[in-house]
């Protein structure tokens, strides 16, 4: 762990050059690359950014009301405040905006109504942060209160008396239903059958760096500069010129360093659109910093659902059926929804193999800040369920729940009902790893009262199959630079929020190159200095942006190596490319040049070399002429492949307080290779107490009213050190996915996906409790406890 | 009503205009041009603007500059040696992994700082004790605390402060 383990890749008697699985770049430990300028306080994030004649933008916010029609704005005293440059409110940039463009139905600022509290109605331009802030509170509006929504099920029961988009009659913004085999049928066959109920909460990511964008329009070329913390860029980089209504072509998005992101950034956000329409007014850089309330204002935390679940084995404890209903809770606008709606769907037919599957969702509008994309998404809340009733299931079955698992787990080429395929899977090992590694079966329902171990497992995709509007074009674009000035360069706008893809591309660019990892510059996190890439979502980059180096690195080899054998007098096809040198591999002693001997000759001919390399991912779905049917299912939810993990949780539950104490975490992940067992541990680590916050501890607060009670660090808990559990972080190292670059799959969500199931199935260890509805806060732990107690009197 | 007053700041002394109820975090940001000192919640709670005041852990966000005059202040910057060698602390940082989205990270390092300072050896409780008040939303802490023992162990090794 940690520390780069050459002999776990070295197949006996295979050579170097017939194994691809013999690294020296990929799998290495290296620092990354941008910590010595952040651990120096060098590292420039947007707010650190200060441009001649910059100004500052601020956002006036409904803070009354959650629903309320906007009867009249009056900007007047604050224009006239000295200082104040511009105002702008919602009609001045009406286009809807949303990262899927066929929902989208926010804008920038509210127009007629504020859909929840905190919705922005106003911004401002002036010299300075205390002017803008003045100037907002000056902005006076009138407002006309409407009743509030904050329920989903009140939502869908009240839709005739309030609707909360005039679009959308139900207040629904999307429901499905989705029937693969026969779910009734197989039910009725079922020996053991559990339904249960199950409700999340409504966490927020935390990042901790706030929210900040920096936009400078050129009134004299025309052209927009848009600095930002994003994990978006692409997406981002299209809303704004819809909104702005400018072409692409004249808009430039550039991130500097990201201070966090987890799905937070992962969507337009509005001090970007005002930073922009607010600079274009005045011709001057104007800067958008949030504070830490209006981040909770802005929100897009984790979809509250709503989940019924029947699962149903047979006598043997194969699964036969699941049944799934999830009614999530939107908040005030579409967003990621229908996105997050169908993963959810998705995530019942993996890890374990099931014939027969039914969902039925809705995603419902209520009048709370809308929710978005939260590391795991649509992932952790299903799982919750899905895990916990697996491991009462066993219980009824009179199994252990590993034994449950195990049995049911997939493998290796397996193709799901939905025609989602997983061409690779090590899950069986990752569970088998983590019970021997935390004595799981020794202790598992062997504890005294108030202790306990829980186990549970989860998979998640390594990016998505489809771009979030229709295009087929590749996800992501890389174009490799080699010459004798710069080196090697490689372009690519993927955007590193912390996780480390510039290193990790560094690292898989020397690999694919031959050459040193520290031989290779990355340029990256800007759409005009990089080409085409996604985003920084659906742990899709390392995959994406491998594959993507992999092709044109491939076609700079190729080049080399031509030029090579005419200088070593050999066949081009006999040529390896290893640690700096091009040798025969046939003759090394004698035919061998140093790489950067060939580079020279080749710029000096032929002129600096350069290739582009593409990812498109495989695609599922598709029309069948042979049958003239659309293949159903395998849209969202399918992936080039998967990553799968199982984490066992040990507690310790207070009685007297009902404060829920980890102790220690086994973890066991199936990664595929690790491009840096460092970086990769620290995701692992990171998740574990990521989500052990959002189970415990975390959860957004509303007054009945639907006025935020928690929109700051003091009263929204997140995990501490004090909170860190032991870790034993057992990733397999021997992992290796022939279908995937360098062998590798996601790790950044994966991880995630266990823990709250984990630690519940280890509270019901503990102390006999099933809970079904998380944050589980020591004020539920007594309760069920005094329940439980008065229950056995 | 805004006034000169002098600041000690990684052993320079700037001059610099400040309003009475200027908070320390926004001065060394914005005048002084520190960007090190990250504002992550600007109510005291998730440690990012962590600076040392004569040789404790302060939070900058709670502080008024003007309160700060005579005092010895040191920002992230003011930890590296003068020829940009890293400080043992952040050298450990680096090597370990302790650093991901680098927010919390100057934070971190100076609360680091100020333990070690006092309490060249602590144990884990007292690495955990000293790191409490400073969030870090990506690393789930391990690393950095792995960190701060081999850096206690580095600077005991060759006696750094």
């Amino acid at each position: 762990m940690g520390v780069w383990d050459k002999e776990q890749y070295v197949r006996e008697g295979v050579p170097s050059f017939q194994d691809e699985r013999k690294f020296t770049q990929v799998g290495r430990s290296v620092p990354k690359v941008d910590s010595p300028a952040k651990v120096k306080g060098e590292a420039v994030y947007t707010d650190d950014m200060v441009l001649p004649g910059m100004v500052y933008g601020r956002i006036k916010r409904c803070t009354e009301y959650a629903h309320a029609k906007i009867k009249k704005i009056d900007c007047s005293k604050a224009l006239a405040y000295p200082g104040v440059l511009a105002v702008i409110t919602g009609e001045e940039a009406p286009n809807k905006w949303g990262i899927m463009p066929q929902v989208g139905n926010e804008t920038v600022l509210a127009i007629d109504k504020v859909r929840f509290n905190g919705e922005g109605v106003a911004a401002v331009a002036a010299v300075d942060e205390e002017t803008a802030e003045a100037a907002c509170d000056l902005i006076e509006v009138e407002y006309d209160p409407l009743p509030v929504l904050l329920d989903p099920f009140e939502s869908l029961q009240r839709a005739k008396e309030i609707q909360i988009h005039e679009d959308a009659p139900d207040n629904i913004l999307h429901e499905g239903e989705q029937n693969y085999g026969d779910v009734d049928k197989a039910f009725a066959g079922c020996e053991y059958v559990l339904e249960r109920e199950f409700k999340t909460n409504m966490p927020h990511q935390g990042f901790l760096e706030p929210h900040a964008a920096l936009a400078n329009y050129d009134p004299q070329s025309g052209h927009l500069r848009l600095w930002s913390s994003s994990q978006i860029a692409h997406y981002l980089h299209r809303q704004i010129a819809d909104v702005l209504e400018m072409p692409m072509n004249k808009i430039r998005v550039t991130v500097p360093t990201v201070g966090g992101g987890f799905g937070g950034k992962g969507e337009a956000c509005v001090n970007e659109f005002a930073a922009c329409l607010l600079s274009r007014k005045i011709g001057r850089p104007v800067k958008v910093t949030f504070d830490r309330s209006e981040v909770f204002y802005t929100n897009k935390g984790r979809h509250p659902c709503h989940m019924k679940m029947k699962i149903g084995l047979d006598k043997d404890g194969y699964i036969q059926a699941v049944d799934f209903d999830n009614t999530l809770d939107k908040g005030a606008y579409a967003g990621w929804g229908v996105v997050v709606l169908f993963y959810s769907a998705s995530m019942i037919h993996l890890p374990y193999k099931v014939p027969n599957a039914r969902f039925r969702g809705r995603c419902v509008y209520t009048n709370k800040p809308s929710t978005g994309s939260m590391r795991g998404l649509g992932g952790v809340q299903p799982r919750f369920a899905m895990e916990c009733m697996l491991d009462e299931l066993a219980e009824m079955a009179g199994i252990s729940p590993f034994e449950l698992k195990m049995k049911n787990a997939v493998e290796s080429g397996y193709t799901a009902v939905n025609n989602m395929y997983v061409p690779h899977t090590e899950y069986k090992r990752s569970l088998q790893k983590a019970v021997e590694k935390s004595g799981y079966l020794e202790k598992h329902g062997k504890l005294p009262f108030g202790k306990g171990i829980g186990l549970a497992g989860g998979y998640y995709i390594t990016g998505t199959a489809y771009t979030l509007y229709m295009a087929y074009k590749p996800h992501t674009s890389v174009l490799l630079r080699v010459d004798t000035e710069g080196g090697v360069t490689l372009h690519c706008s993927a955007v590193d929020i912390g996780q480390g893809s510039n290193t990790v591309m560094a690292q898989m660019a020397a690999e694919a190159l031959g050459i040193h990892f520290e031989d290779v510059h990355i340029q990256s996190h800007d759409t005009e200095l990089g080409t085409f890439d996604l985003g920084t979502f659906a742990s899709r980059l390392t995959y994406a942006t491998g594959i993507a180096i992999r092709d044109a690195a491939e076609q700079i080899n190729e080049k080399l190596k031509e030029i090579a054998a005419n200088l070593l007098g050999c066949r081009a096809d006999h040529l390896a490319i290893k640690d700096r040198k091009i040798y025969s591999v046939f003759e090394a002693e004698r035919k061998s040049i140093e790489w950067e001997k060939v580079v020279e000759v080749a710029v000096n001919t032929v002129g600096s070399l350069a290739a582009m390399g593409h990812f498109s991912p495989p695609r599922r779905r598709g029309f069948d002429l042979t049958s003239g049917k659309r293949a159903q299912g395998a849209n969202i939810g399918h992936s080039p492949t998967f990553g799968f993990s199982c984490q066992i949780f040990e507690v310790d539950v207070d009685l007297e307080t009902g404060k829920i104490k980890v102790t220690r975490v086994t973890e066991s992940g199936d990664m595929g290779t690790m491009i840096n067992p460092m970086a990769a541990d620290g995701q692992v680590e990171g998740s574990i107490v990521y989500n052990l916050g959002a189970c415990l501890y975390e959860e957004q607060y509303f007054d009945e009213n639907g006025i935020h009670l928690n929109p700051n660090f003091q009263d929204y808990k997140m995990p501490t050190i004090m909170d860190m559990p032991e870790m034993d972080i057992n990733t397999l190292t021997d992992s290796y996915d022939p279908t995937a670059p360098f062998g590798a799959k996601e790790t950044g969500e994966g991880a995630v996906q266990p823990t709250f199931p984990a630690l519940v199935n280890a509270i019901y260890d503990a102390i006999g409790i099933r809970f079904t509805e998380v944050p589980i806060t020591p004020e539920k732990v007594l309760k069920a406890l005094k329940e439980k107690k008065e229950a056995n009197e | 009503m805004k006034q000169l007053i002098a600041l000690n700041i990684n052993e320079q002394i700037y001059e610099v205009p400040v309003n009475p109820w200027d908070l320390l975090a926004d001065v060394i940001r914005n005048k002084v041009g520190l960007i090190g000192t990250k504002k992550g919640c600007e109510q005291g709670d998730c440690g990012a603007c962590t600076v040392l005041i004569d040789g404790q852990a302060v939070l900058s966000c709670l502080t008024l500059a003007i309160a700060c005059q005579d005092k010895k202040i040191t920002t992230i910057e003011g930890l590296a040696e003068q020829d940009g060698q890293l400080h043992p602390i952040q050298q450990s940082f680096v090597d370990r992994g302790a650093v991901q989205c680098g927010f919390c990270t100057s934070g971190m390092i100076l609360s680091s700082k100020a333990l070690l300072g006092s309490n060249p050896k602590p144990d884990l409780e007292e690495i955990k004790r000293a790191l409490s008040g400073n969030l870090c939303r990506c690393t789930g802490y391990k690393k950095i605390i792995e960190a701060v023992e081999a850096a206690s162990e580095t600077m005991s090794k060759e006696g750094v402060k």
